[in-house]
């Protein structure tokens, strides 16, 4: 998650900087807030302009300037925390206890605390700014106590007390929010623009978010005060060793809280710590999301690895993966000439490497999600269906199992996925993914028994294949196949170019008494559990949340759509060594194949079939409506391809399945 | 520089053209009894006739159903909150004003004083920008591609990007979608249908058809395979934004990833991602609001007119735009070449056709629109008169709207009459174009409809092999579809089905007076 810590060279060379660079665009804008925060604090009508040229003279008091630089300090470390946080991924909570759980995880309570430090920090400086009697902590007391008759004497400022509570209320609720928003998601924008546009675009939004909030969080405030005030009062007198201005009322009682000034000067402080603090995170957001180029290919030994095959095939961190498949999606449709370099063949040798590395990660993406929505079917099927399915229904070749993977070992994720899911019928939704995205890492141990009995089916004319085997397929090979496999394995895996249609057949052994002994006893625990209401409460997941669990990282999977579809589509006119064609079938059965499973999960009973209203505000809810976008640009990818490759399709071999389904998209019919 | 001098005269009264054949246009007596050599087998498409009588009209006129109900007096504080939540801040004026003595009089007279300045603020407003002051309806009217809107029977027309299917809006805001390949013949109805001004379908998609509408836009999902003849509103979905109503243009990008929408009030249009909902403001204030939009073919453009004598050019990379004062009165109407080099457009109240060319656009000219500097006069279609065998015919004048055919060989005009001056007419003309090497516009004819009837909207198919294909849609609520037949750049594999020998001669001789006479 870290960007600070990590070594790849997009991280070091390119990200670092731009961050740099938000953060100084941030601190150049904080004069200008707090010129606003001046002008306002010392709000003035029937004295225009005395109240003017004030205001100006005390943006160059020693003060000033010295608060300016402490809140510069205060927003360095707060964009220090946006890129320790930031993530690509939305984490969606799929239970409430999930959402507890990410609450109170020790790295983010570390990070409410230093915002509520910062937020004090923030309001003190208000309070240095505002003047008046809020300026100072302590003050001479109104009347000398009776006591010990010292001038120096000095009581407490409730006023000021009150204004950095505030403060350290607003930094924690910012920090809640921060996170049960999610607002560490680093939504890529829609369509591209210069960064000076997407910031004033984002920024009337912004200052009308930032007044609405401050005003809640101020009212919430008063009303925790007013319940809690005395208890902070209380210990910071006794600790500095201040005493109670008898003859000024506390602030905790109504009468004295139901101050107009007192309310106008919580909120302004409030707004000045919101607007820094999010025009510091929306910077940070335009920044990081912004577009950028990678080479394709070059002529320099030392840079290859800069180049976007290398990238895209070397699992780079995730951010960097965004990076470069965005960068992928706006090649393919914007340039033409970097269009014909991935269409290029390699200088000694002339194979298709470029082509080759950029379609197989795409496909993998896209298979790997294809896998993921099949497990996602199988365990959301209503109880005991699964188990059923298990022993007898899936040893013909369901459509779910019939898929048509490129290479690698997807067919083992999808096997013991399934096979995962007969021994644990009820696993919960979310448990399983995590579960799959783990196989993901691959050297799962649950493989062995059930490959063997995967019937492939290899094109029959599939002499090419030797040609065109890239060395990044080599080198990946054996790392996918920790587990060891036998030799016939392996025989599949080195072919593993070829368009295969993989009929993954299983006939799972009986399972052993032990498993169905642990069945039972997992089965008894969770009836015992789900009786008790608050447990229920707790654990209920809720479906919808599931569901966009699933599609959380869809924005990767959107691109490589767009990207591959554009690329095929741009072939039909300037592949001139016709790379694309050998790889046509396979592309079109994964998009087929994926079509399908996302179709059966739209039809899944809980997910909603159309995307829920959003209300405009500045929190960017994009995650939550990825599916529908990820379905309507598969079909759009599919009509791409048809529409321009046209009655030519007929000649590409797939399966007849699909070649019915193809037709259908050939007659605008889906 | 074209001129409507060089056109052949208008047919006579009660001939209809009918098609195109080696350059000449096919005259004939109606739609219903082709000539026998007439090539309609090959496009095999509805004739339509759709008159204003048979539809119903709109159930209700009235937004509100407040006539239906008893008039009951409401405590005036009441009927403020109530007037805040339906009208804002100058409804809640109002009602203080309006209420006689149940408020104090200081605050009754504030609020007049209130309700004056915010007359003579938004007076000010809309004297810079003299559309805000109209009405919803009057807008859409105003700014519509029909030409009369409010009048006929039909109000938009949309011909689907890849197949033989177009949906016709009527003026009961009801949408039928015909289909060649299909008897069926859905009908959509939805509550918040209302005042159609446009309607696009999605391009590389079977079934979505997005709907302008008054206060949104609905976007239908038209299962191509469903027998149902009316779709429950169920398959429609809603799109709102605050601000932007009513909606007069939409256009889809040619890649089928975004939609742009635009209302002659707010002065942003929105790319919209339309499976999520979700839109973008792209804003620039000068203008006073977007009327009209027209996506290049090729995707890299988008023209945005707008209500003021402004229009701009966007590129559709990094959305930035070319501004392009135009002087005399706002751009009524444009078209783009296939290859989005060239865009013609038309100044609302004056009859020339200005083309503007564009540089080659290749991607790496990021954030550049590349246009020319100045733009040239195409045409001057000023009013000329005509003698025909029924008298002088009068016509010329201000164009109304214009489309290019997708191979970028045949460009149809709506040219305007002029409503003061007799015997002066609407008229559709054709013109034969060639964008490359060196632009030609050459004159190919005026296309007539029946007796009575004049060009409403018209469209090309965006799919015809044979040459182009032009559907007109004529005031008395008829629908035809004119071929032009010629070889298409766009589709070399032309072959012709049917001998030209005799196709052309034997028509044409029936109804051009015959230059050698036997007698």
């Amino acid at each position: 998650m870290s960007l600070l810590r990590h070594e790849h060279w997009v991280l070091r060379k390119v990200l670092s900087w731009r961050v740099a660079a938000s953060v100084v665009c941030s601190v150049f804008l904080l004069p200008v807030c707090t010129a606003v925060f001046i002008l306002l604090t010392r709000i003035d009508i029937v004295h225009p302009v005395q109240w003017i040229s004030d205001a100006f003279s005390d943006l160059y008091t020693s003060y000033t300037v010295f608060c300016m630089l402490l809140m510069s300090v205060v927003l360095v470390i707060i964009s220090i925390f946006n890129c320790e946080f930031y993530t690509v991924v939305p984490s969606i909570p799929c239970s409430r206890l999930a959402l507890i759980g990410k609450v109170i995880h020790p790295q983010r309570v570390i990070h409410s605390l230093v915002h509520a430090i910062m937020g004090m920090l923030v309001a003190w400086c208000a309070a240095v700014i505002t003047k008046g009697q809020y300026q100072f902590l302590a003050v001479p007391c109104s009347v000398k106590q009776s006591s010990n008759g010292l001038s120096s004497q000095t009581c407490l400022n409730e006023y000021h007390l009150f204004l950095l509570l505030a403060g350290a209320f607003m930094g924690y609720t910012y920090s809640l929010w921060y996170f049960i928003n999610n607002m560490n998601y680093l939504a890529f924008p829609a369509i591209q623009q210069y960064k000076y546009l997407r910031f004033r675009r984002s920024l009337s939004p912004l200052i009308k978010h930032s007044c609405v909030e401050s005003l809640y969080l101020v009212r919430n405030f008063f009303v925790a005060y007013y319940f809690l005030g005395y208890i902070p009062r209380a210990w910071i007198s006794t600790t500095m060793n201040l005493q109670r201005d008898s003859k000024v009322q506390p602030l905790d009682t109504l009468r004295t809280l139901l101050d107009l000034s007192l309310f106008y000067h919580t909120w302004l402080c409030g707004v000045l710590l919101l607007i820094t603090w999010y025009i510091t995170w929306v910077l940070f957001k335009i920044y990081a999301t912004e577009a950028y180029v990678f080479p394709i290919q070059t002529s320099f030994a030392e840079e290859t690895d800069r180049c976007l095959p290398k990238v895209l095939s070397s699992s780079p961190p995730p951010v960097v993966k965004y990076l470069a498949l965005q960068d992928l999606m706006l090649l393919s449709k914007y340039s033409n000439s970097r269009r014909q370099e991935v269409f290029s063949l390699s200088q000694p040798g002339g194979h298709p490497n470029n082509w080759t590395a950029v379609s197989r990660e795409c496909l993998t993406l896209l298979n790997n999600l294809t896998c993921t929505l099949v497990a996602h079917q199988e365990a959301a099927a209503p109880n005991g269906r699964v188990a059923h399915a298990s022993s007898s229904g899936e040893s013909k070749p369901s459509s779910s199992n019939l898929v048509c993977l490129l290479g690698t070992s997807f067919r083992d994720d999808l096997t013991c996925q399934t096979q995962r899911s007969n021994l644990i019928p009820k696993t919960s939704a979310p448990s399983l993914i995590k579960l799959s995205s783990s196989m993901q890492n691959l050297g799962s141990p649950f493989s062995s028994p059930v490959v063997n009995q995967t019937a492939t089916m290899l094109d029959p004319n599939a002499s090419w294949f030797g040609s065109v085997q890239s060395p990044q397929v080599m080198r990946r090979g054996p790392k996918l196949w920790t587990t060891g496999e036998d030799l016939q394995v392996k025989g599949i895996e080195c072919s593993s170019y070829t368009p295969e249609l993989i009929v993954s057949i299983k006939k799972p052994g009986p399972p052993s008494a032990a498993f169905i002994w642990l069945q039972h006893r997992q089965e008894q625990i969770k009836n015992f559990l789900a009786k008790r209401a608050l447990i229920m409460y707790l654990f209920n997941k809720h479906p919808e949340a599931s569901s966009q669990a699933v599609f959380a990282d869809s924005q990767t999977h959107i691109w490589a759509l767009e990207g591959l579809s554009h690329l095929v589509a741009a072939s039909f006119n300037e592949d001139r060594f016709g790379v694309v064609q050998t790889t046509l079938p396979s592309i079109l059965c994964t998009l087929l194949t994926l079509q399908e499973a996302v179709e059966k999960h739209f039809k899944l009973p809980h997910a909603s079939s159309k995307p829920p209203r959003i209300s405009g505000s500045l929190v960017d809810t994009s995650y939550k409506t990825l599916r529908f976008a990820l379905r309507a640009s598969l079909k759009t990818a599919i009509y791409r391809i048809t529409t321009m490759f046209g009655e030519h399709l007929n000649a590409v071999q797939v399966s007849v399945e699909h070649q019915k389904r193809l037709r259908q998209f050939l007659e605008f019919k889906e | 520089m074209c001129s409507l001098d060089l056109f052949r005269a208008p047919l006579p009264e009660g001939e209809v053209t009918l098609y195109e054949y080696n350059n000449e246009l096919v005259p004939g007596a109606s739609y219903e009894s082709p000539p026998p050599s007439f090539q309609a087998q090959c496009i095999d498409l509805p004739v339509l006739m759709l008159p204003k009588e048979i539809l119903k009209a709109p159930g209700r006129l009235e937004h509100s159903s407040k006539d239906a109900f008893i008039y009951y007096q409401e405590t005036v504080w009441k009927r403020c909150i109530n007037a805040w939540r339906e009208v804002g801040l100058s409804g809640l004026l109002d009602e203080i004003a309006k209420s006689e003595d149940e408020v104090p009089t200081w605050l009754k007279r504030g609020s007049c004083c209130a309700l004056t300045v915010c007359r003579w603020l938004s007076s000010f407003h809309s004297s810079l920008f003299p559309h805000l002051s109209m009405k919803s309806e009057d807008m859409i009217a105003e700014f519509s591609q029909a030409v009369d809107w409010t009048g006929c029977s039909l109000r938009a027309f949309a011909w689907h990007p890849h197949t033989s299917k177009f949906a016709v809006a009527l003026l009961d805001d009801s949408i039928r979608v015909y289909n060649v390949n299909s008897t069926t013949i859905p009908t959509l109805k939805h509550r918040l249908q209302k005042n159609v001004a446009a309607m696009a379908w999605k391009p590389l998609c079977a079934s979505l058809l997005t709907v302008a509408c008054q206060s949104c836009i609905l976007v239908w999902h038209v299962d191509p395979t469903s027998l149902s003849t009316r779709p429950s509103s169920g398959c429609a979905q809603v799109l709102s934004h605050p601000g932007h109503s009513p909606i007069t243009s939409l256009a889809w990008s040619p890649a089928g990833e975004m939609l742009l929408s635009a209302s002659p009030v707010d002065t942003s249009m929105l790319v919209w991602d339309v499976s999520t909902e979700n839109c973008v403001p792209l804003q620039r204030v000068g203008g006073g609001g977007v009327t009209y939009l027209a996506w290049s073919p090729d995707g890299s453009k988008v023209l945005a007119a707008t209500p003021s004598g402004v229009f701009r050019v966007w590129e559709a990379q990094m959305w930035t735009c070319e501004r392009w004062p135009t002087l005399k009165g706002r751009c009524q109407t444009g078209c783009w070449s296939s290859d989005g080099s060239r865009l013609l457009f038309a100044v609302h109240g004056e009859s020339l056709i200005y083309s503007l060319s564009f540089t080659e656009h290749d991607g790496e000219l990021q954030g550049q629109v590349g246009g020319a500097k100045t733009a040239t006069v195409l045409a001057d279609l000023s009013e000329t008169t005509f003698e025909t065998e029924n008298g002088v015919v009068r016509i010329g004048g201000e164009i109304h709207s214009m489309t290019w055919d997708p191979s970028g060989q045949r460009l149809a005009v709506i040219i305007k009459g002029d409503p003061t001056v007799e015997r002066s007419r609407t008229v559709l003309a054709v013109f034969r174009t060639r964008n490359s090497p060196v632009f030609e516009l050459l004159p190919c004819g005026f296309i007539q409809g029946e007796k009575g009837s004049e060009p409403q909207l018209m469209s090309f198919h965006p799919c015809f092999q044979k040459g182009a294909l032009l559907t007109v849609c004529w005031s008395t609520g008829r629908i035809t579809h004119v071929p032009f037949y010629f070889v298409n750049s766009h589709y070399p594999r032309f072959s012709p089905s049917y001998s030209p020998t005799m196709a052309g001669s034997r028509v044409y001789s029936s109804n051009v007076p015959e230059l050698f006479s036997e007698n």
